[in-house]
């Protein structure tokens, strides 16, 4: 019965997967397990294919060779166990704020009345409350984010993928939702995989975190920041254990940076 | 599109289409359509008779002169406006008018003003390519990054300097752009024109072949018309490209 | 000074028709009226109701040929723009029919239908459509990739793709397309009345210039020119109303 306790351990698992592009390896052999429950961060230089392996576990790309489970399922395509939140927000330009927070359930045909009170529920959780009918046009990109973010929830996935969500913001509002997603990791039941190229955002946020090497990508390392995660997020960033792993990550990584 | 493997050259359908054309043709569907092969003879028959140098010569002249006066006067204008306020708001209101008027309409006036002759003709021609290259220069001179101007400013540039070295290559995507579109202009106002005013160039021709139903002959010239107008739409698209690299990193 | 915008248009307005005015008492040719002659000839031609039903016989065409364009060259475009395959085939066409004069196929279209509506409408359609076309697919091909990658990730149809995020996604380069659809369709519609046969307001032209009335000439040129203008400034107005915060610019001219 192994095989039952590995299930419930991890919410997806990626095996063996590469991913070419013409003669270009983007991806090679690379394996990783993602814990059920907990935010896994994938972290590296640009170039690395960060992006590549979580659009493969989002079913938007298909790998070369290898596969990737979710929940024991083989992904062969997007599905309702998978949400995704986009580096640059993807919001409908056209449409006002409750509508975009719901076209993912509007996408899987929830009734209007039924699938608008679910994005409002949301958006008041996300802080948005009053800016229904506001447009994308009309609020900053924190705020845009935050209606990318409304959208991803409201479908209820268990899995949430996101794609440097927060490096098209300004940095203090970066802090805000660093400490806002704390605390949405610890209040959803959901697994999280966050793809960044901040070495001090993966280390704040993760319960593990796998770096990425690049040409062609592997998993060099993975670490997991257990001590610092209780400690409060108001006194992280002062724990030595959060400098140490800072420093360590940068000391692996620095060799690959232009 | 690919076909087994292999890219297939943009415009490489029209090929097909001219097989299409030489089908219809041959299959005598109807008088208008004589097979395209019909139409590349009677076009190597007439391409050098005195009648067709005639028409394209005249052609050609009203062209140039009419599309180098748009530029001369335009681009100034543009750049005028760019930089000052003033004659902006002035001047902003009617470029728009005629940008979008349908300028057809003032052939009868310039015809009662300046006659049935290659002045009108040539008057059109600016009048249609003109307006789109005053917008263009206009816009390029304003989009310039305020911090090119500011580093001008700081190292001590001369107006003259600031001018030449950068205001002018700053803006240079934009007013090539516009030129390219005011060409494109130009030669469907110089047609245009000569249709109107049919005793020169080409419109003369056009009177000729369709009192007498020349198929081949109206067709072989409006190939020719329409290659000429794409080749010299294309050439400048790509002078378009040299300089525009650097638009969109500006 | 808060109304400088307006003042200045006013200015601007002033100086051009003044000029126009002045030119006209010089006067600079027997044929150049002046700006207060044209606009009474505006005046009574209006009173009579000529120019009325003037605008009844050109506006016919035009209105005819812009919605088979805009019907036909919205629906090729998308066509085009979806699938590489009649991207291939047809692009080229309109590719060379935009920078083409096309208005020398007026003569051919003369000889093979006639000098009647039906020519008439041919040329506002040859006129309008390439843009119309040539916008639509380019918007199609230029959805951004991550609204796409959006819909598929929130497990949207290849119809709700289509539907909800193409189409609407294109709509305002579509729609400036129309916009330049018609301002083309103005020329071909005055083209075609000037050249295939007088009728509506290209028939007041001739008639005027051939009685040398040329402050009648000049009215209704002057009315033909305000008319399209102001049509096509209502349009970029709904176009600016409709697709507010969702504009970028335009695929072609």
């Amino acid at each position: 019965m192994r095989d039952d306790e590995h299930d419930v351990e991890y919410a997806v698992s990626v095996r063996d997967v590469s991913k070419n592009y013409g003669d270009v390896e983007a991806l090679k052999d690379l394996s990783l397990d993602f814990p059920r429950g907990q935010l896994t961060s994938i972290l590296g230089p640009s170039g690395c294919g960060k992006t590549t392996l979580l659009k493969i576990i989002a079913g938007l790309l298909s790998p070369t060779s290898g596969e990737v489970e979710v929940n024991g399922k083989t992904v062969t395509g997007p599905g309702p166990d998978r949400a995704f939140v986009f580096q640059d927000f993807a919001l409908l330009p056209w449409a006002s704020v409750i509508r975009n927070v719901a076209f993912g359930l509007e996408l899987r045909g929830v009734a209007k009345s039924e699938r608008e009170s679910i994005a409002q529920k949301y958006i008041k959780n996300v802080g948005l409350s009053g800016f229904e009918n506001s447009f994308p046009h009309e609020l900053s990109g924190g705020m845009r984010q935050r209606v990318g973010l409304a959208r991803a929830l409201s479908v209820d996935a268990q899995v949430l993928l996101m794609d440097e969500p927060f490096s098209a913001v300004d940095e203090q509002t970066r802090r805000k939702f660093q400490e806002d997603l704390l605390s949405l990791v610890q209040q959803e039941s959901k697994t999280f995989i966050f793809v960044t190229h901040s070495i001090e955002e993966a280390v704040f946020v993760s319960d593990q975190i796998a770096i990425l090497l690049p040409r062609p990508s592997r998993v060099s390392e993975i670490i997991k920041p257990t001590g610092i995660r209780n400690k409060g997020t108001d006194n992280i960033r002062r724990d030595p254990e959060y400098l140490d792993i800072v420093d360590r990550i940068w000391a692996s990584l620095r060799s690959y940076v232009e | 599109m690919k076909v087994l493997g292999y890219r297939l050259p943009g415009m490489s359908s029209l090929l097909l289409w001219g097989l299409l054309w030489e089908i219809v043709g041959r299959l005598d569907v109807t008088f208008f359509i004589p097979p395209l092969s019909e139409v590349f003879q009677t076009l190597f028959s007439i391409i050098g008779t005195p009648a067709f140098v005639k028409a394209i010569s005249e052609t050609a002249y009203a062209f140039v002169v009419g599309v180098t006066s748009a530029i001369v006067i335009g681009v100034p204008v543009g750049i005028l406006m760019g930089k000052s306020r003033l004659l902006d708001e002035l001047l902003l209101p009617w470029v728009n008018i005629f940008l979008s008027a349908p300028l057809t309409a003032l052939v009868p006036v310039l015809m009662v003003l300046f006659g049935f002759g290659m002045k009108s003709i040539i008057i059109i021609t600016t009048l249609f390519a003109v307006w789109i290259i005053i917008l263009n220069s206009r816009a390029g001179v304003m989009q310039i990054n305020r911090s090119l101007v500011e580093m001008a400013h700081c190292f001590g540039a001369s107006p003259m300097d600031a001018f030449t070295k950068i205001y002018f290559w700053a803006a240079l995507p934009e007013i090539l752009g516009g030129v390219r579109i005011g060409v494109i202009r130009g030669v469907k106002g110089v047609i245009i024109g000569q249709l109107l005013i049919s005793i020169v160039g080409f419109g003369a021709l056009f009177e000729l072949y369709s009192a007498n139903f020349l198929m081949g002959h109206f067709w072989a010239v409006l190939i020719v018309l329409f290659a000429l107008a794409f080749t010299i739409s294309e050439f400048l698209a790509y002078l378009e490209r040299r300089v525009g690299y650097y638009a969109s990193k500006r | 000074m808060r109304n400088r915008p307006l003042f200045l248009k006013l200015l601007s307005a002033v100086i051009v028709f003044g000029a126009w005015e002045i030119a006209g008492r010089i006067p600079v040719s027997y044929a150049f009226p002046t700006f207060l002659e044209s606009m009474s000839a505006l005046a009574t031609l209006t009173l009579e109701g000529t120019i009325f039903t003037a605008y009844a016989e050109t506006l016919k065409p035009l209105v005819v040929g812009i919605i088979i364009s805009a019907v036909l060259g919205i629906g090729i475009g998308l066509w085009t723009g979806l699938s590489a395959k009649f991207d291939w085939l047809f692009s080229p066409i309109f590719v060379v029919m935009q920078a083409a004069p096309l208005a020398a196929l007026i003569p051919l279209l003369i000889m093979v239908y006639g000098i009647g509506l039906t020519s008439k409408v041919l040329v506002v359609c040859i006129m309008a459509m390439p843009v119309i076309v040539l916008n639509t697919s380019g918007a199609v091909r230029n959805t951004p990739d991550t609204l796409k990658e959006m819909g598929r990730a929130f497990l949207g149809t290849e119809r709700d793709l289509l539907l909800k995020i193409v189409i609407p996604a294109a709509s305002p380069i579509i729609f400036a397309g129309l916009r330049l659809g018609v301002s083309a369709g103005f020329i071909g519609a005055i083209l075609s009345e000037l050249k295939i046969t007088p009728t509506g307001v290209g028939d007041i032209i001739t008639y005027s210039r051939s009685i040398a009335d040329y402050p009648s000439m000049y009215a209704a040129i002057f009315s033909i020119i305000v008319l399209a203008v102001l049509f096509l400034n209502l349009l970029e107005r709904v176009e600016r109303h409709l697709f507010k915060g969702n504009i970028r610019g335009y695929v072609s001219d």
